[in-house]
C-alpha cells in the first residue's frame, strides 16, 4: 500500500513536472545553501589554521608598545634594540632562532620597472625562524651581514613586477637611492591569514638597512622560533621579564612591547571563522524553512486545485488517510527531492567555490545528512497540514467543487 | 459488512437498496432546509431506475443517500440489508470501494492522466495487482469502445469519449450498484443515445443495477422504472417496459 501511495504521489510529480520543480526550488537553495557555507566555512578554518602552522606555530613576535591584535602599535613606545635581540638569545632558553626587523616602504627600481614595496631589514634567521626557502640563488653570507653591503632577497610578487619571467639573481636594482644586487629570490609563500602577501618584500641586510635605508638604529620587531617541543609560553614569559627589567618597566606599570605567540593567534582565528561559519549556516538554514514554506503553500494550493480530483477519490472509495497519506508522500517525495538536488548543487558548486577562492575542500558528510534529514522533515512538517486539509474535504462538496 | 444483497428473506428477495422514513435536513433553526421528507424507497438488484424531478426536489440529495457520500438525518438507508448511517466515514469508504460505481455529469476524469489510469483508479484503492489492473482496465475500455484510446488523456478526447472513459472507471470494478447523475447532460442527442444503449447493456447484459437521474424523458426511456420527486418526496414510481 505504502509502495501504491508512493508510486501515486510521483505520477502526480512527474503530471505537474514545471509546479513541482518550481515548488522545491525553494529546497533545492536552501539545501544547497547550507552545504555550500559550510563547506566554505570549514575550508577557510582550515585554510587559517594551515596558514598559521605555515607562519609557524612555534614562533613568537616582540613589538614595541602594548597592542591589542596584530597591526594595533602604540607609537609612543620606545624602540627595541639590537642590544635587547642579543639579551633575549644570551639569556632565554630553548630558543631555535632570533631574528629582529626593521621595516620601510620603498620603491625598488629595475630599468624603467619601478614597484613599491616593503623592505624588510633582517639577519638570515628571519628565514629560518619564518620557515622560508630559497627558490633560487642563495641567502645573505656572514661578511654581508656583519659589513652591511647592498644584497637583497626578493618576493616572488617583486620578481614577477619588476623582471616578469626573467631570473634576477645577480642583476643591480635601486632600493630608494642605494643599488642594491639580488643575491636569491624567495620561494611564494601566498596570501597570509590576514589577507596581505607575503610574496611582496624585499630582505636586506639588517645593518645595510639601519645604515642606508632608514638611518636609525631601531628595530621594530623580533621574530622568535622555540625549540620543538619546548613550551612558547614559558619562552614568552622568561622574554617578558627579561625585558621588562631592560626596558626599566615598573612593578605596577603595564608592559610597552607585546609579545606575541602565533598559537593564540591561531585559536583566535579559527574561533572567529568557525563563529561566522556558524552564522552564515543559520542564516542558510532560514532560507530552508522559507523553503518548506513555499512547500506548504503550493501543497495548500494544489489541494485546492485538486479538490474535485479529491472528491473523484473518495468517491470511488478512498478513505481519509489514503488520501492523507498521497498528499504527505507528495509533498515528502517533493521535499526529498529538493533535498538530493540541492545536496548535489550544493557538493558541486562548493567544490567550484573552494577551489576558487584557493581554499581546502573540506566536505562534512553530517552536514550532508543532517541536510537530507531536514529536508524529508521539512516534507512531512510543511505537508501535514494540506494533506489534513484534503483528507477532510467532504466528498459531496469537493466534487461539486467549480 | 459483506451485503447480503443477493440471499432471500422470507419476504422474497432482500431490495439492494432501501430507504425507510428517510429524511434529510440541512442547516439549523430557522435556516434549516427539509431535503427529503420521509422517503420510503426500495431498489433490487437487476433494476434500471431513472430519477426524475425539479431542482430541489431531493433528488441530489437522495443520490448522494444512495452512495453512501450522505446519510439520513432521521429513519435508515440499509444498503444490501447494512444499515449504512451507522457506519463510520472510512466504512462508508470501504462500501463504496467494493459496491458502488459512480458517474458523473461532468466526467470528473484526472487531468494529464491517461485514459488506462483513469480507469485503473478504483482498482488501485482495492489493491488489484498491477498485471491484472491492467488487462481490467484494458478490458473495460474495450467494452466501452475505446480500445486503442488507453493512452489518450481526457484533453486529447471529445466529450462523449470522456464520458465512456469515466463509465469504464465506474464499471471496472464489477460493482452492484451504478449511480449516473445526468451522464448524458454534456452531451448531444447522438452521443447521449450512445451513453444509454450502453448503460442499458450492462443492466441487461452484466447484471449491474442502474440508478440514474435526468431531466430528460428520452433518457428516461431506457429504464425499466421511473421514480418522480417532488418535495422531498416520492410523486410516483411507475414500472414500464423499457424503451425497445
Amino acid at each position: 500500500m505504502y509502495l501504491q501511495t508512493l508510486f501515486i504521489a510521483l505520477r502526480e510529480i512527474r503530471r505537474n513536472a514545471m509546479r513541482s520543480f518550481l515548488t522545491i526550488l525553494g529546497i533545492i537553495i536552501g539545501v544547497s545553501a547550507v552545504i555550500i557555507m559550510s563547506t566554505i566555512g570549514n575550508g577557510a578554518t582550515a585554510k587559517v589554521t594551515a596558514d598559521i602552522a605555515r607562519l609557524g606555530s612555534n614562533m613568537l613576535s616582540i613589538r614595541p608598545g602594548q597592542m591589542r591584535g596584530p597591526g594595533g602599535a602604540s607609537a609612543e613606545a620606545k624602540p627595541l634594540e639590537m642590544a635587547d635581540v642579543t639579551a633575549i638569545e644570551r639569556e632565554v632558553g630553548n630558543l631555535e632562532a632570533v631574528a629582529p626587523t626593521a621595516t620601510k616602504g620603498v620603491t625598488v627600481i629595475y630599468g624603467n620597472m619601478n614597484w613599491s614595496t616593503s623592505v624588510i631589514g633582517t639577519t638570515n634567521r628571519y628565514l629560518a625562524v619564518r620557515d622560508w626557502e630559497i627558490a633560487e640563488g642563495r641567502p645573505f653570507s656572514e661578511s654581508e651581514t656583519r659589513s652591511g653591503k647592498m644584497v637583497c632577497l626578493i618576493g616572488q610578487t617583486v620578481r614577477r613586477e619588476l623582471f616578469g619571467g626573467q631570473s634576477p639573481v645577480g642583476e643591480q636594482v635601486r632600493i630608494g637611492r642605494q643599488s642594491c644586487r639580488v643575491a636569491g629570490l624567495l620561494q611564494s609563500k601566498g596570501q597570509s591569514s590576514f589577507g596581505t602577501d607575503q610574496d611582496d618584500i624585499v630582505l636586506i641586510p639588517l645593518q645595510a638597512f639601519q645604515s642606508k635605508i632608514s638611518g636609525n638604529r631601531d628595530i621594530s620587531r623580533i621574530y622568535l622560533s622555540v625549540n620543538e617541543g619546548a613550551s612558547t609560553e614559558q619562552a614568552q614569559e622568561e622574554i617578558r621579564l627579561l625585558l621588562r627589567e631592560r626596558r626599566r618597566v615598573g612593578p605596577k606599570e603595564s608592559d610597552d612591547f607585546s609579545v606575541f605567540d602565533m598559537k593564540e593567534i591561531s585559536d583566535t582565528m579559527t574561533g572567529t571563522t568557525e563563529v561566522l561559519t556558524t552564522l552564515l549556516s543559520a542564516v542558510a538554514a532560514v532560507s530552508l524553512l522559507v523553503g518548506g514554506i513555499g512547500i506548504m503553500n503550493i501543497m495548500l494550493v494544489s489541494v485546492t486545485e485538486r479538490t474535485r480530483e479529491i472528491g473523484v477519490r473518495l468517491a470511488i472509495g478512498a478513505r481519509e488517510r489514503e488520501v492523507l497519506l498521497q498528499f504527505l508522500v507528495e509533498a515528502v517525495v517533493l521535499s526529498t527531492l529538493g533535498g538530493i538536488t540541492g545536496i548535489l548543487f550544493g557538493v558541486s558548486s562548493s567544490f567550484g567555490i573552494t577551489n576558487l577562492l584557493r581554499i581546502p575542500y573540506v566536505l562534512d558528510p553530517l552536514m550532508i545528512i543532517i541536510a537530507f534529514i531536514f529536508s524529508t522533515a521539512i516534507g512531512i512538517i510543511f505537508g501535514f497540514f494540506p494533506a489534513r486539509k484534503a483528507a477532510h474535504l467532504n466528498p459531496i462538496d469537493a466534487l461539486r467543487h467549480e | 459488512m459483506t451485503p447480503s444483497h443477493s440471499s432471500y428473506s422470507e419476504n422474497g428477495p432482500v431490495p439492494l437498496v432501501e430507504f425507510q422514513q428517510v429524511t434529510k435536513a440541512y442547516g439549523r433553526g430557522a435556516a434549516e432546509v427539509k431535503a427529503l421528507r420521509g422517503l420510503n424507497v426500495r431498489i433490487h438488484e437487476k433494476e434500471f431506475v431513472a430519477v426524475m424531478g425539479p431542482s430541489g426536489s431531493g433528488k441530489s440529495t437522495c443520490m448522494n443517500i444512495l452512495g453512501c457520500l450522505d446519510i439520513p438525518t432521521t429513519g435508515s438507508y440499509l444498503f444490501g440489508g447494512i444499515p449504512v448511517g451507522t457506519l463510520s466515514r472510512d466504512q462508508r469508504a470501504i462500501l463504496r470501494r467494493h459496491y458502488l460505481g459512480f458517474v458523473f455529469q461532468g466526467y470528473n476524469l484526472l487531468g494529464r492522466t491517461s485514459a488506462m489510469e483513469n480507469v485503473e483508479l478504483p482498482l488501485l484503492y482495492r489493491r488489484t495487482p498491477a498485471s491484472r489492473r491492467h488487462s481490467l482496465a484494458r478490458e473495460a475500455l474495450r467494452t466501452v469502445g475505446l480500445e486503442g484510446f488507453e493512452h489518450h488523456t481526457p484533453a486529447e478526447l471529445s466529450g462523449g469519449q470522456q464520458q465512456r472513459v469515466a463509465i469504464a472507471r465506474a464499471i471496472v470494478a464489477q460493482p452492484a450498484l451504478l449511480l449516473a447523475d445526468e451522464p448524458t447532460g454534456n452531451l448531444d442527442t447522438e452521443k447521449s443515445h450512445e451513453i444509454m444503449d450502453m448503460l442499458r447493456s450492462f443492466n441487461s447484459g452484466l447484471g449491474i443495477t442502474i440508478i440514474m437521474v435526468t431531466h430528460e424523458p428520452d433518457m428516461a426511456a431506457y429504464a425499466g422504472r421511473v421514480i418522480r420527486f417532488k418535495d422531498g418526496q416520492v410523486d410516483s414510481d411507475n414500472r414500464n417496459g423499457g424503451k425497445a
